[in-house]
Parts: C-alpha cells; sequence; structure tokens
C-alpha cells in the first residue's frame, strides 16, 4: 500500500505492507532512530510519537492509518524552544540516566503542559504514566517537568 | 492476498465486508498486541485487516433528550474531554490504561475485544447500555449483556460491525467504582466492582451492580438488585449478609498469572459489602 503522511513537518511516501509498525518504518525507513522499542505492548512509552496532535505509542499504529496524518517524532520536535527547555530542566534535575526513555518522556512531558501549562505533582504522574524508566526512579522526572513548566512559562 | 482495506465510509466498509471476510481494526490496542510478531517483524494477522479508524461517520456523539448515543470509534480521549459523557463514566475510563492508550483505544474496541476484564463492560451494563450493530441493507439492537457471550466471544457476525452504543441517561447519586491491579496504570484489572444507585431520604429508589473479570462476562443479577429496591436503611442492613450470599455464587472466578481465585472472590465481595454497607448506607438520611 502506498502512504502519503507528514512526518516532521515534511510531506512523505512510503510504498509497504500497511500492517508494519509505525515504530519500524520511522525506525528502518527514516531512520529515525530517537523513536525506541521497549516492550514493543503498548506498556513502556518508549516509542511515543505525537500522531495528530496526541501522544501514541507507535509500535500500537499499524503504518497504513496514518495515511493524512502528522507524525512528529523526537527528531521533529527537537527543532522547537520548547524542546530545549525540557532538554534543560531534564539535565538540571537529574532526569536522565541511560536515556532510552527519555524522548517518550518529554513527549508525554509536552502533550501534558500543551494542555496543563502548570501542572501539579499528580498532574505530571498522571501524564507520565504509560512511560516506564528503570534507571530514574521518577522523582527526578517529575521535577524536571515542573522545573521546564517554571522555566517556560508562556511557551505552552 | 490483501493485507488491508481502508474504506471511505461506513458503507464502503460494510460492502468490503459483505465480500471479504476481515479484521476491523479502530484503535489496534488490543489486535496489535495479541498478533505482536519478533521485534522488527509486521504483526501476524490471520486476515486482510479492515481499518476504520479514520471514519469520521463512527467517532460522533449526540446526546439526546433520554439517552446518549455513542459511536463505536470514539477514543477514550475523546469521550473524557466531551461535556455529554456522565460522570460515572469519565472516572471508569480515567483509569484506563495510559494516555498513549486513551488516545488510541476505542470504546467499540473495548466492547468487542470482549474480554472478561474489558474496563468500560461493567459500566455498559449497569446503565442498561444497548448495542447496534449494521451489516450492509442490513441493522439490529441489542442490550450488550445479549451480545457478549463469553471471554472473546460476542454474537457479531462476520459481516457486521458494531456501530453505535446507546446509553439511557440516569441521575444516579450515589456511584462507587473500584479497579484492582497490580498498578495504577497500564493494568488490566485483577477484578472491579461499579455500583451505581439513587438513594432517596432513606430510602434505595434504584441500585445496580456489576463485576469485572471473575466470569465469563460480566457478573449483574437484576433479581438481586430488585430485592434491594425500595429498602430503608434498617431493612438493607438486615438484607447485606444474605445479599453476599447471593452474590458468591454468581462469581465464579478463574485462576491466571494476574490474580488466584480466592484473592477475586474474596475482594469482590468485600467491595460488595463496602459498597452496601458503607457507600449506600451513608447517602441514607
Amino acid at each position: 500500500m502506498r502512504i502519503n503522511f507528514f512526518l516532521n513537518d515534511k510531506e512523505v511516501q512510503v510504498e509497504t505492507d500497511p500492517l508494519r509498525r509505525l515504530l519500524d518504518v520511522l525506525r528502518e525507513d527514516f531512520e529515525l532512530t530517537g523513536v525506541k522499542e521497549g516492550c514493543g505492548e503498548g506498556e513502556c512509552g518508549a516509542c511515543t510519537v505525537v500522531l495528530d496532535g496526541k501522544i501514541v505509542n507507535s509500535c500500537l499504529i499499524p503504518v497504513g492509518t496514518v495515511e493524512g496524518s502528522q507524525v512528529t517524532t523526537i527528531e521533529g520536535y527537537r527543532t522547537t524552544e520548547r524542546y530545549r527547555v525540557l532538554q534543560d530542566a531534564f539535565a538540571e534535575a537529574g532526569a536522565v540516566q541511560c536515556g532510552f526513555c527519555t524522548p517518550g518522556f518529554v513527549m508525554a512531558a509536552d502533550a501534558m503542559l500543551r494542555k496543563t501549562p502548570m501542572p501539579n505533582e499528580d498532574e505530571i504522574k498522571e501524564a507520565i504514566s504509560g512511560n516506564l524508566c528503570r534507571c530514574t526512579g521518577y522523582n527526578a522526572i517529575v521535577e524536571g517537568i515542573k522545573i521546564a513548566s517554571r522555566k517556560g512559562r508562556g511557551l505552552w | 492476498m490483501v493485507r488491508a482495506f481502508r474504506p471511505e465510509s461506513v458503507n464502503h466498509a460494510l460492502e468490503i465486508m459483505s465480500e471479504n471476510q476481515v479484521i476491523p481494526l479502530a484503535g489496534g490496542t488490543d489486535l496489535m498486541v495479541q498478533r505482536r510478531a519478533w521485534s522488527g517483524l509486521p504483526p501476524r494477522f490471520e486476515l486482510p485487516v479492515l481499518f476504520i479508524d479514520h471514519l469520521e461517520e463512527l467517532q460522533l456523539l449526540r446526546k439526546e433528550e433520554e439517552q446518549l448515543r455513542i459511536c463505536a470509534g470514539c477514543t477514550f480521549t475523546s469521550l473524557l474531554e466531551h461535556e455529554a459523557v456522565p460522570w460515572e463514566f469519565k472516572i471508569v475510563i480515567a483509569q484506563i490504561a495510559c494516555p498513549q492508550i486513551r488516545n488510541r483505544g476505542t470504546i467499540g474496541g473495548n466492547i468487542c475485544n470482549a474480554s472478561p476484564a474489558g474496563d468500560t463492560l461493567p459500566l455498559l451494563y449497569a446503565f442498561d447500555a444497548e448495542l447496534a450493530l449494521v451489516r450492509k441493507n442490513d441493522s439490529r439492537k441489542l442490550p450488550i449483556e445479549e451480545f457478549l457471550t463469553g471471554p472473546g466471544q460476542t454474537v457479531l457476525e462476520k459481516d457486521e460491525i458494531l456501530k453505535e452504543i446507546v446509553i439511557p441517561v440516569y441521575s444516579f447519586n450515589t456511584f462507587f467504582y473500584r479497579k484492582v491491579g497490580a498498578r495504577r496504570a497500564n493494568s488490566c484489572s485483577k477484578l472491579s466492582f461499579t455500583g451505581c444507585a439513587r438513594v432517596d431520604g432513606n430510602k434505595i429508589t434504584d441500585i445496580r451492580m456489576s463485576f469485572g473479570a471473575v466470569a465469563p462476562t460480566i457478573v449483574r443479577s437484576r433479581e438481586i438488585e430488585a430485592r434491594l429496591r425500595g429498602k430503608t436503611g434498617k431493612e438493607l442492613n438486615k438484607l447485606i449478609p444474605e445479599i453476599i450470599d447471593l452474590y458468591a455464587e454468581l462469581i465464579k472466578p478463574i485462576e491466571d498469572q494476574r490474580c488466584t481465585i480466592r484473592y477475586r472472590k474474596t475482594i469482590s465481595l468485600k467491595l460488595l459489602h463496602h459498597f452496601l454497607g458503607d457507600v449506600i448506607m451513608a447517602k441514607m438520611t
């Protein structure tokens, strides 16, 4: 099947099996390796991308369903000012250790800040409840998102 | 073999279904996990897939005087964001999985997947939800308890899709829902209890109770509920042990990797006891 969609603001076309996972198409066909595979079953959030404005697990999306949609990965998001604020805040809080889960957490954090620019701790925890991190114990990530919300005031 | 169809409308989808045996896929959050292959390989679907996630006709929601009509393709997130969705549903839906899954998973998928642990099912039972099914040149409507027949089993025909969920509007003033799982997010429930009631003064005017993941399908008994209707606090208190015994007969859980039989049964009955003895009693004046 031929599939047309917008990837990181660019119109792209791919001719492939429509049931392949969006995750695999992004990593293998477009070499966007910031999208990680952790569990492959929607539990860990490492493959989180933004699909038409909403975060989704790209391991659960057959690529044939993204026809005409907007897909944003961490590579597309990193060109924004919001990304820079989140990156600095994560670094300041020590929210990154091995880094494998980080792109997913950043996408989930951004999705929440777009809806709730000044979240409380419970809202942050709820927003990242679909992401697993095996290094940090989460406290540093929650702290990083709080810092980003403070320092990025007005951006979201 | 065609791997997937992408219809332009519901009618087009039904046309395809009248000629091909397919697996309809809306959110895909269950299907893609059930059929996953090794990392990097496409999932293994035994039949061609019919994508229906993009059909706007299946994402409508409208409130009529006495009922709410939710199209099957509404995602959990869209239901949480819609003002017409009853608050009881929002409490239940907010506890499903995580934001990523709620953005994609649909209420129709939750029903058609027919898991005994399906999170929306107990509340749909309690609300007497009706399902509208369509096929080419035909449609039918039936209560949700007639639709679900066992784990993963429904009466859906091969050329039929679930189009709409019709929920009568009730004004319960007492609601208690508890999903018991290994963690708050992303867990498949070990068991769940849903209790809805209308308590006026010192009397139960309406009461519904349903149990998830403790039998092949959701457990709800209109007969037991009828025995509680019209009862006062005093009468209810006396009846509680008997009611618990009646439900103990109906709760027949299995043992699996998530939970033992004993735990499922004990906790279900304790939640029932809490609902009747504490939540309802607290509402009595």
